[in-house]
């Protein structure tokens, strides 16, 4: 039997674990002392701990039981918007149009009753149970659909990418009643905590940060499991594993809607933490980007996934602040890299340096 | 003023066509008289100058029509005053001639009433319904259907009957015969009427004939009411007409992106998603080549295109060797590691597009021998669509044709059905490869050609088109070029009959899903590969 919590995976949250305690307790020093982290860094690291637990939903679909979706930015955006529009309805009368019922760009629109599907998002717990439902709901109807038809490899990406597409362009839509173009944003605060106060703030990034760690401790838990070992089996032989009597689709389903909800998760503690959500999101690129994140950090490792989430979004706020130009560049040679030269990621070439003992390097095909 | 001979010709040829003209008297004498006697009187030497056919007769008649004719009182000159009460400026009214500021009271002002204004603008109407320039007496016909009067039905008769001009005299038909329907003509002259307007398109019979709709005549409502109907149901066949056009331009567009993409996905297995890129590089092709004639040889602006056509399928396919020499060929049989990779390319793409030529929309013109536009019927075909329809039909066949015929077809064909074996009977199977890459590249850079025609180009272009095309190949069914064919056109037909009543973007999102739940029923496609390889 496999541990639940192996070296690799003790190392991630003993480090996750230090950054969440010593961070806030760095904001609370005196701004002379030069360990003193500004508080408005917290939203970004928490930010960063999203897109590390996005990489962690992908790699549980991707690296285990080889479903490459390109439409994971899909899921991760629907918990967003529950998420916002909770957050939309807790503004309450305060908005511009001092609306206590509808959101502003409603009124803007010449609304005068909430659609039907906003009912009950004035319920934080309501938003909350969405953020997981719908996304997960979604992916096991488009899931069950799929993999009952056998559509897999390239065509499953292709179609994946095809839905976010699609979300992209009816979430642009006015009388879609999301905001359109603008998204939403403008948001005060969460369960009558103001979003701007710095403890709110360190509030929802300890709160990622354990979202993180208990997602990557279900998904390893899922991974070592019997049905853990059926995934890889898919991953690897399709046929054959059909061929001994499992039931592929079911497996696959449940994996999907698994990553799927946790792409939601993450989208609904990135907006109360960025303050927006627009359309954007469901923009077929960014969901590619979350692949380079799962293929630098390593395939099949949640940790590297991780990994290289935070490694790629930190490169690329460094790069688009100081050389915007190049951060295309950068980004395009790093997806040619992965591919030609890093089959296994950071991880992998962790494991070629150091090659422990006589056992072989886990293989990872595609 | 210079009296032109053009002129002369013109008044003459009226003289001869209205030959009581020969009488009239001459303009000056007419405009002196104006300000003497009453309204009516006034009224009858307007007509009278209608008459003359003179060719100042219009802007006499405009200055008077707009109360700016006025009488100089020391020369008895006839000025036409413009400007605001204390700065007011007179030109001759015959010659145009600047005279210069005028004081208020320098002036008498040749009055008018609204009786007097509609006969002037009746004999306005005559006069430009005359005018001998065919553009202008055509423009006169056809503004006198759109605001018919019952005044005009004489001068409208007498201008059809003068008229040498077929078009013209159609147009003059059906304004005179919605001058009659709207005079208190008898019901015969008015049924008529209403039978010679349902000939018109559709548009115009609404218009002329909706406010008939209820006419205090039985017989007269019926006949209209059958015209309207007559007409409703041609507009409706001519829009679908509108919509099967636009369908399968769209539709050859989508088969243009789509037909680079089925050589690489289709036939190869190769998921190109740099393939957009690729098209995007055609369209800054011949941005380029356009901004070199244009400084260079602006003459040969008209044959920019074909400079283009040939250099961006070169310059393309060597991109797109490089591409499969670099990165690809290192992937095959790892079709989800080519995926990201390509992706890589594809980014880097538009970023070097980005930092050479700018982010904005570059601005690519078309040759003069491809624009303007066809009308047949009531639907109008423009040029550039044309011309895309027509280049896909050729890309596509000529493809088609360099599949089966040519020697590279042939090996191209036996590499992807059987590697080993190919390579056994002596084919350069890594050759081939990059060749084959390299024909799908160069004919996304022939698509972007075609493209920098109809859409914006810019660093994103490729973006647009990518996902789109994917969908073409797979919905035809991957390795059917017949099926890329028929999935493109269907897929912009529906696209564009779906518009109407779904709007832009909702009809894309159904097509979208369509797709996706099309796939899952039938995840070969619609003319799958048979036989044991297409397994995979």
């Amino acid at each position: 039997m496999t541990r639940l919590i192996d070296l690799r995976l003790g190392l991630f949250l003993a480090a996750l674990f230090a950054v969440t305690v010593l961070a806030p307790l760095a904001t609370t020093l005196p701004s002379t002392s030069a360990l003193n982290l500004p508080s408005y860094l917290i939203p970004l690291m928490g930010k960063y701990l999203c897109y590390a637990l996005l990489a962690v939903a992908l790699d549980l679909c991707w690296g285990y039981a080889g479903i490459l979706s390109l439409g994971h930015g899909a899921f991760f955006a629907l918990g967003g918007y529950a998420m916002g529009m909770h957050l939309m309805r807790e503004i309450g009368a305060r908005g511009v149009y001092a609306n206590p019922e509808l959101p502003d760009f409603m009124v803007f629109l010449g609304w005068t009753e909430l659609p039907w599907f906003w009912y009950g998002f004035d319920m934080f717990w309501f938003a909350a149970v969405m953020a997981l439902l719908v996304p997960g709901l979604l992916a096991f109807v488009f899931g069950w659909f799929a993999f009952r038809s056998r559509v897999s490899g390239v065509y499953l990406s292709i179609i994946t990418q095809a839905l976010t597409f699609a979300l992209l362009l009816a979430f642009f839509r006015n009388d879609m009643g999301f905001g359109g173009n603008n998204g939403l944003t403008d948001f005060r605060d969460v369960l009558g905590f103001s979003l701007s106060a710095p403890s709110t703030r360190i509030a929802l990034f300890v709160l990622t940060a354990v979202a993180l760690a208990g997602c990557m401790l279900l998904a390893r838990a899922i991974t070592i499991s019997k049905a853990g070992k059926v995934l890889v089996a898919v991953r690897d032989a399709e046929s054959r594993t059909r061929f001994l009597g499992y039931r592929v689709e079911s497996y696959s389903v449940f994996v999907f809607t698994v990553s799927a909800m946790m792409a939601g998760l993450a989208g609904a503690l990135y907006v109360p933490q960025v303050g927006i959500i627009n359309p954007g999101e469901f923009a077929p690129a960014n969901s590619i980007e979350i692949v380079v994140w799962v293929a630098l950090g390593g395939r099949g490792t949640l940790v590297g996934a991780a990994i290289g989430a935070l490694v790629v979004v930190a490169l690329k706020s460094w790069l688009t602040a100081t050389f915007p130009d190049l951060w295309l560049f950068a980004l395009g040679g790093l997806f040619i890299l992965v591919t030609l030269a890093l089959p296994n990621g950071l991880l992998g070439l962790l494991d070629r340096l150091k090659p422990r003992q006589a056992k072989p390097a886990a293989e990872v095909p595609a | 003023m210079p009296f032109r001979p053009l002129t002369l010709i013109a008044a003459f040829c009226l003289a001869v066509v209205l030959p009581f003209l020969a009488s009239a008297q001459t303009l000056e004498d007419l405009i002196a008289r104006l300000p003497d006697g009453n309204f009516n009187d006034r009224a009858a030497i307007v007509a009278q100058i209608a008459e003359t056919g003179d060719p100042r007769a219009a802007q006499v008649l405009d200055a008077l029509l707009e109360g700016e004719l006025e009488q100089r009182s020391a020369d008895g000159r006839f000025v036409r005053v413009t400007g605001s009460r204390n700065n007011q400026t007179a030109t001759d009214v015959l010659t145009g001639e600047d005279l210069g500021p005028v004081a208020r009271r320098s002036t008498e002002a040749v009055r008018v009433n609204n009786a007097l204004r509609r006969s002037i603008r009746t004999a306005l109407g005559v006069l430009t319904l005359m005018d001998p320039d065919p553009a202008r007496r055509l423009a006169a016909a056809e503004a006198a259907l759109r605001s018919p009067s019952p005044d005009q039905v004489e001068a409208l008769a007498e201008a059809m009957a003068a008229e040498a001009n077929a078009t013209i005299r159609i147009a003059q038909t059906r304004a005179h015969a919605a001058a009659v329907l709207a005079s208190d003509l008898p019901l015969q002259a008015k049924l008529d009427a209403v039978a010679v307007i349902g000939e018109a398109n559709a548009q115009v019979v609404q218009q002329t004939l909706n406010a008939y709709r209820n006419a205090a005549e039985p017989e007269l409502a019926a006949a209209v009411g059958a015209a309207l109907a007559e007409a409703e149901s041609r507009q409706r066949m001519w829009s679908q007409a509108q919509n099967l056009w636009f369908g399968l331009s769209l539709g050859s567009v989508l088969l243009l992106a789509a037909i680079g993409l089925a050589i690489t996905f289709g036939v190869m297995g190769v998921i190109n998603l740099a393939h957009g890129e690729l098209v995007m590089l055609g369209a800054y092709t011949t941005y380029t080549v356009q901004q070199i004639i244009r400084t260079n040889a602006p003459e040969y602006f008209g044959y920019s295109l074909a400079i283009a056509i040939p250099l961006a399928f070169l310059l393309v396919g060597a991109v797109g060797v490089l591409i499969e020499r670099g990165i690809v060929r290192h992937l095959y049989g790892r079709p989800l590691e080519t995926l990201l990779g390509t992706w890589g390319v594809s980014l880097i793409l538009q970023q070097a597009v980005r930092s050479i030529y700018g982010p904005t929309n570059r601005e690519v013109g078309t040759p003069d021998w491809m624009s303007g536009a066809w009308q047949i019927g009531e639907l109008t075909l423009t040029g550039p669509r044309i011309a895309i329809v027509i280049f896909s039909l050729a890309v596509f066949f000529g493809l088609l044709l360099l599949m089966k015929y040519s020697a590279f077809g042939l090996q191209m064909r036996a590499v992807t059905q059987n590697r080993p074996m190919a390579a056994n009977l002596g084919i350069r199977t890594g050759y081939v490869d990059a060749l084959t890459f390299g024909l799908g590249a160069g004919i996304a850079g022939l698509a972007g050609v075609a493209l920098s025609q109809i859409d914006n180009v810019s660093p994103n272009l490729g973006q647009g088109y990518i996902i789109d095309s994917f969908l073409v190949v797979v919905f035809g069914g991957v390795g059917n070029l017949w099926g890329t064919f028929a999935a493109a056109l269907s897929l912009g037909v529906a696209n564009k009959f779906l518009e109407p009543w779904a709007g832009a973007v909702l009809g894309k999102i159904v097509i979208l899903v369509f797709i996706i739940l099309f796939i899952q029923k039938r995840p070969r496609g619609l003319f799958p590969q048979r036989g044991r390889a297409a397994e995979g």
